[in-house]
């Protein structure tokens, strides 16, 4: 195992404006159709995202908040609860995050779905209901007014209020200590990993 | 938290360290690849100058993008056909076994992995598909990954997870007629929600599962993830022991069998075994469950109302609402009679031998309706021949299915295999979220493959147990 050096930024605080995508249960084939994971890299993957929502049968724009200018510059995605179940599609975060998003503030997310997004450095806050549904409507209202998420802390702050959230303990300390690439960090257990698999009945390495 | 399960025991041996993030780093005993989410992994390797640390513990083939129809190279779709030529310059870097469609062995990543022998008990399975949890039938510990975990398992065959807590589901008495393992999995579904395995990892016991086959416990294991629950398993016992001992790998190494089984008994949760949560179902009072919404937790039994919207969960009421205006279904009524215009008999979760059987005893002597256009795609090249053997294709081809090549086909819109339109279909596979099928307007109604059969038969959604005998002719 050789390796190069990876920059993995220290992600303490995430601030910008707001989108709300409001409903429970937002799989992630409606995030990115499976149609567009047809392709060996994620590149281009921003301009498919909910994109059946997004664009009837003959790709005029419909009724959606990632098509309103109002939010073109969002960087915070706010959801409701189980957001990103189903497939474990990468795809998924990364058309958000190529989209403009930097973190998702929500009611509770799918696992596989938050841990594709601590891969990508996205933090996946999750708040209270109530909390959650002021802040949508807050955007609507103040769409250009920023959030800021204090992910060390775990709090959000708008309009005046700040609001505790909670961010997963793993996934904090990842993203604070910046270690949440964790490639070369677990490269360098290589003695330990043998170790382990030398102690399995069925993991010898073979000729 | 739990002590003395399987999961509590597996986690042990595999556990590498703790990582300053707090989470456990675990060695992955298989890590299962296929096309579409691999590519970009190996993509971030070649970027880091990484090599695959245990191609010996890499298994690959190739199911979502493969036509079902024509299998010949190049493939029609040109992406699809980029996409096997990268998988294919991928694996033949890296020294990784590819079950090609070539090699008689290629197959849904789900279905191959078992048949192959390499699916074993107390094993970690992880691969970049969330229906992984197929593997756990086997009382393996089984995850769907995203990409960038799959770079980190290929660059060091370990993965950064945290631990879990486990719920016990045990599923008491014996299953009724027409009742499958399928029922039993969308009915767990329904009550603990789509949600509601979200922080667990389930543990599948009592009688109706112990007496399942072991196709079976993987057509609930599959499902785990529908519930949220990342990870399903079933303790391995003499069914697993048995299904094991007959696969080629271990026909020709009897000695690994021997040297392994001990190991196997050792991972089984305890009867002292504790856990954090335990739920108990009454199999007996199960009938076959069909889905009416677009979740998969949005399951009804087939002589049962469509709920109203407002009985539910405060939560559930919204999604519920819209699913209902989408499938065009009424609160009240039954799932009985909804039109179909497609019956899909394949997945990963119902396309394996006993699948196949159940459906061709439905189908034998019937003819498809004539509004309906049916296909039975097998989960591997193995389980096709294996049919073809028995002469199910023959039943299923004189009742009108199309007879097709292993992939998982209809299950999502990633290749030929596609709902057109408003088109609804009966589908023996596991998600009903909108679009799925491949067409945004499209319905799918998840069911059982007897049930599949049955509503091809009939054009619409029917109780099997009630499907008019088959006229005999003297």
């Amino acid at each position: 195992m050789t390796g190069s050096e990876v920059d993995v930024p220290e992600v303490t605080e995430v601030s910008g404006t707001g989108i709300p995508i409001r409903g429970n249960d937002i799989d992630t084939d409606q995030i990115i159709p499976a149609r567009y994971l047809k392709a060996v890299t994620f590149e281009g993957l921003g301009q498919f995202a909910f994109f059946d929502q997004r664009y009837d049968d003959e790709d005029n724009p419909k009724d959606h908040p990632m098509n309103e200018d109002r939010y073109r510059d969002a960087s915070i995605m706010v959801v409701n609860s189980n957001f990103g179940c189903g497939s474990s599609r990468e795809h998924a975060p990364q058309a958000l995050m190529r989209w403009g998003i930097d973190a998702l503030i929500g009611e509770s997310f799918a696992e596989i779905f938050a841990g594709n997004c601590l891969a990508l450095g996205v933090p996946t806050v999750t708040a209270e209901a109530e909390d959650v549904r002021d802040l949508q409507n807050w955007i609507e209202e103040y769409p250009d007014e920023e959030i800021e998420i204090d992910v060390a802390a775990e709090t959000v702050h708008f309009d005046d209020r700040t609001v505790p959230v909670t961010v997963d303990d793993g996934q904090r300390k990842a993203l604070v200590d910046g270690i949440w690439d964790t490639t070369a960090l677990m490269q360098s257990n290589a003695e330990a990993i043998e170790a382990t698999a030398a102690d399995l009945p069925y993991a010898d390495r073979s000729d | 938290m739990s002590s003395g399960t399987l999961y509590d025991k597996v986690w042990d041996r595999h556990k590498v360290t703790t990582l300053p993030n707090g989470q456990d780093q675990l060695f992955v005993g298989l890590h299962l690849i296929h096309e579409v989410t691999s590519p970009q992994a190996f993509g971030m390797l070649r970027e880091r100058d990484i090599d695959v640390a245990r191609p010996d513990l890499t298994l690959a083939t190739v199911d979502h993008i493969v036509p079902t129809a024509d299998q010949s190279r190049p493939f029609a779709d040109d992406a699809a056909e980029e996409m096997m030529s990268e998988l294919e310059a991928n694996v033949r870097d890296a020294g990784i076994e590819f079950l090609d469609p070539t090699s008689g062995e290629q197959g849904i990543v789900h279905v191959v992995g078992p048949e192959q022998g390499v699916t074993q008990p107390g094993k970690t399975i992880v691969c970049g598909d969330s229906h992984t949890s197929t593997h756990g039938a086997f009382g393996a510990l089984a995850f769907g990954v995203g990409t960038s975990q799959i770079r980190d398992v290929l660059a060091t065959q370990t993965i950064a997870m945290d631990k879990q807590d486990v719920r016990k589901i045990e599923v008491t008495g014996e299953l009724g007629e027409g009742v499958e393992a399928k029922d039993v999995i969308l009915e767990i579904i329904r009550r603990l929600g789509t949600d509601g395995g979200v922080g667990y990892v389930y543990e599948y016991a009592g009688e109706a599962i112990e007496s399942l086959d072991m196709e079976g416990r993987m057509s609930i294991c599959n499902m785990s993830i529908e519930g949220g629950a990342r990870a399903g398993y079933v303790n391995p016992d003499g069914t697993t022991y048995s299904w094991l001992s007959e696969t080629d790998y271990f026909e020709e190494h009897p000695a690994e069998y021997d040297r392994l089984k001990p190991y196997w008994e050792s991972i089984r949760s305890d009867d002292d075994a504790e856990y954090d949560d335990v739920v108990t179902i009454d199999g007996s009072a199960l009938e076959p469950v069909v889905t009416w919404g677009t979740t998969p937790g949005q399951g009804v039994g087939i002589t049962d109302p469509i709920p109203e919207p407002e009985s539910l969960p405060e939560d559930k009421q919204d999604t519920a609402r819209r699913a209902q205006e989408h499938m065009r279904v009424e609160p009240g009524d039954t799932m009985e009679g909804y039109p179909i215009d497609v019956a899909f008999l394949g997945s990963c979760t119902n396309a394996r031998l006993p699948d196949l059987r159940r459906g061709a005893a439905i189908v034998e002597g019937r003819e498809v309706h004539e509004d309906v256009r049916a296909m039975v795609v097998p989960g591997s090249q193995r389980v096709k021949a294996a049919a073809e053997s028995e002469g199910l294709d023959e039943i299923f081809r004189e009742a009108g299915f199309e007879w097709r090549g292993a992939g998982c086909s209809m299950c999502l819109g990633m290749n030929e295999d596609q709902l057109e339109g408003d088109e609804a279909s009966a589908s023996s596979s596991n998600r009903n979220f909108v679009g799925r099928q491949g067409s945004k307007d499209g319905r799918t109604v998840l069911m059982n493959p007897q049930m599949v059969a049955a509503a091809a038969v009939e054009g619409e959604v029917t109780d099997v147990r009630e499907l008019p005998e088959v006229a005999t002719v003297s």
